[in-house]
């Protein structure tokens, strides 16, 4: 089996049922199922659950770049999109049940909360501006976009950014949990950081004659990620 | 000068623990058992020793009261976690028995009293009252209780005693939560003295019939229906009278957020969430958001101890 029939029959279906098996839970305790509870405020549960399950993906979706990077496995790639695509599922179910099950459909009360409340209004901003990053998720629209793709998708940064932040200022009083989002969020966008440093420096300084260690990743990540990730490319 | 009631012979009375810690040791070893997030859909019944009370209609609201497992599995009592549901996990660990509570500030009668002889003759009985959390979230509680002030008159005030302040017990070992700085520990809770001696006004040592469990706030807790529940202070052991207002704990850590009085109030939302409704544990599905009323309903009895007061102001 070569490599991309292996991404294709094997791993990417196990990251898609994995993806799915907190909403099969949700769904489980909404409905009662095999004794599955929400406790007795089950829409606040169902609420945050899908919050935090998109916040984990979305750190996940993050991991990938530097853990690709750092286990030469650049392959890892492939599985991004999905992981991309699943924080915009939870995070619109998210804003689903907070507007049916939580507000019960009182347009007003919504939009007070957007207008009024700096968490709601972050948060929603952060649902909106995923929506062009899903829209613009399909091999064709890679295509399209050229190097413009890449820019737009830069706009996950602030979207991750937002999202911890939505969940900070949520809480009443225990910040830990957010906190330690927030910690994982830092190292991934500082690992960044630094790379983009360390890239900035070698090409400062080409005259060394030594080849980064790393060949040419910044320079034509452009054009590595949109070919990768289509299905049909060979190793 | 007061008087020391004298305590009853340990070997006259049998500690509703000592039925309740084999009980609470199980139900530990069951939950331990279970995956936390795999929560029995099955119920716990009500535990803890049966009380004997009257039923008092007249403080009591006609709406249907939450289910026991919703009141003692829901609940916000950071002594013991964070959590909703860390408090009915991990407050076991509580001995509610021997109790004591210390009396000072301003009143004739000082000194610390053990819990047994402070209920000693006191006539409980059950009030079903609305409780509103200032999370914006509802539940209609069968309370068993009495008013607080028959209970703060027999250590006489004085005429200095403006307020009345609550502590709750201070003792890491068996409150967990304490080992972690989320507010100042221990608890302080305190009300202006006319809202204390209101009839409304409720020391709590039962719920549905039976004592209290730890969860909740036993053995001793404050119910205030009108304001909302984190005034409720919980496992009292110190109620003192003083001259001035009292610094509460949720207000000392954001009191931007959380004034002295938090009176519910629909018209002065939280800086971060609205408080002009509330969704009511335990009602079905698109059925538990309704609006939350001014002094949560009991504008008729109390609206009275604030007339000219700014309530925007005094939040």
């Amino acid at each position: 089996m070569t490599l991309t029939q292996r991404y294709r029959f094997i791993y990417k279906p196990l990251v898609f049922i994995a993806c799915l098996a907190p909403l099969a839970w949700l769904i489980c305790g909404a409905l009662g199922w095999f004794g599955v509870s929400l406790g007795p405020d089950p829409v606040k549960e169902l609420e945050h659950e899908c919050g935090k399950t998109a916040l984990n993906l979305l750190l996940l979706t993050l991991a990938v770049t530097p853990v690709r990077e750092l286990t030469s496995q650049p392959q890892l790639l492939r599985l991004r999109r999905m992981l991309g695509l699943f924080v915009f599922f939870y995070v619109v179910l998210h804003f689903t049940i907070y507007l049916v099950l939580d507000l019960e459909l009182n347009f007003a009360t919504l939009g007070a909360d957007i207008a009024k409340r700096p968490y709601i209004t972050i948060g929603f901003t952060a649902l909106l501006l995923l929506i062009p990053l899903a829209v613009t998720s399909t091999n064709g629209m890679m295509r399209r976009l050229g190097r413009r793709w890449q820019t737009l998708h830069r706009l996950v940064y602030l979207i991750a950014v937002l999202g911890v932040w939505h969940f900070y200022w949520q809480v009443k009083r225990d910040v830990r949990e957010p906190l330690l989002y927030a910690g994982m969020l830092a190292i991934l966008l500082g690992y960044r950081v630094v790379r983009a440093r360390a890239r900035r420096r070698a090409a400062a300084a080409p005259s060394t004659g030594a080849a980064p260690a790393r060949p040419a990743a910044p320079v034509t990540s452009t054009s590595r990620v949109g070919p990768s990730l289509r299905p049909s490319e060979s190793d | 000068m007061h008087t020391r009631v004298p305590r009853i012979a340990p070997s006259e009375i049998t500690p509703p623990e000592v039925y309740f810690s084999r009980r609470a040791l199980l139900a530990g070893a069951l939950a331990a058992g279970t995956s936390s997030l795999l929560r029995a859909a099955e119920a716990p019944p009500a535990q803890g020793a049966a009380l004997s009370y009257t039923v008092n209609a007249q403080y009591s609201v006609k709406e249907a009261p939450n289910k026991y497992e919703e009141i003692a599995g829901y609940n916000n009592f950071y002594e013991f976690g964070t959590d909703k549901d860390s408090p009915s996990r991990n407050a076991q660990t509580l001995r509610t028995r021997p109790w004591s509570v210390n009396v000072y500030g301003e009143a004739e009668v000082r000194g610390t009293f053990d819990l047994e002889d402070l209920l000693k003759g006191v006539a409980l009985e059950e009030r079903t009252y609305r409780f509103r959390c200032v999370e914006a979230w509802s539940l209609v509680v069968p309370w068993v209780g009495f008013p607080l002030s028959t209970l703060l008159k027999r250590f006489k005030p004085t005429s200095g005693a403006k307020y009345v302040e609550f502590t709750t017990l201070y003792d890491p070992r068996q409150m967990p939560g304490q080992r972690v700085p989320v507010l100042h520990w221990p608890y302080v809770e305190g009300l202006r003295i006319d809202e204390a001696m209101h009839p409304l006004t409720l020391m709590v040592v039962g719920l549905y019939g039976r004592v209290l469990p730890n969860q909740d706030g036993a053995p001793l807790r404050l119910v205030v229906p009108w304001k909302y529940g984190f005034k409720g202070i919980k496992s009292i052991v110190k109620i003192g009278f003083t001259s001035v207002q009292p610094r509460t704990a949720w207000n000392v850590a954001a009191p931007d957020e959380y004034g002295f009085y938090a009176n519910v109030n629909p018209q002065v939302d939280h800086p971060r969430w609205s408080q002009a409704t509330e969704r009511h544990i335990g009602a079905p599905f698109l059925a538990a958001r309704r609006p939350t009323l001014p002094f949560n309903g009991y504008a008729e009895q109390v609206a009275s101890l604030y007339r000219g007061m700014d309530l925007r102001r005094y939040f």
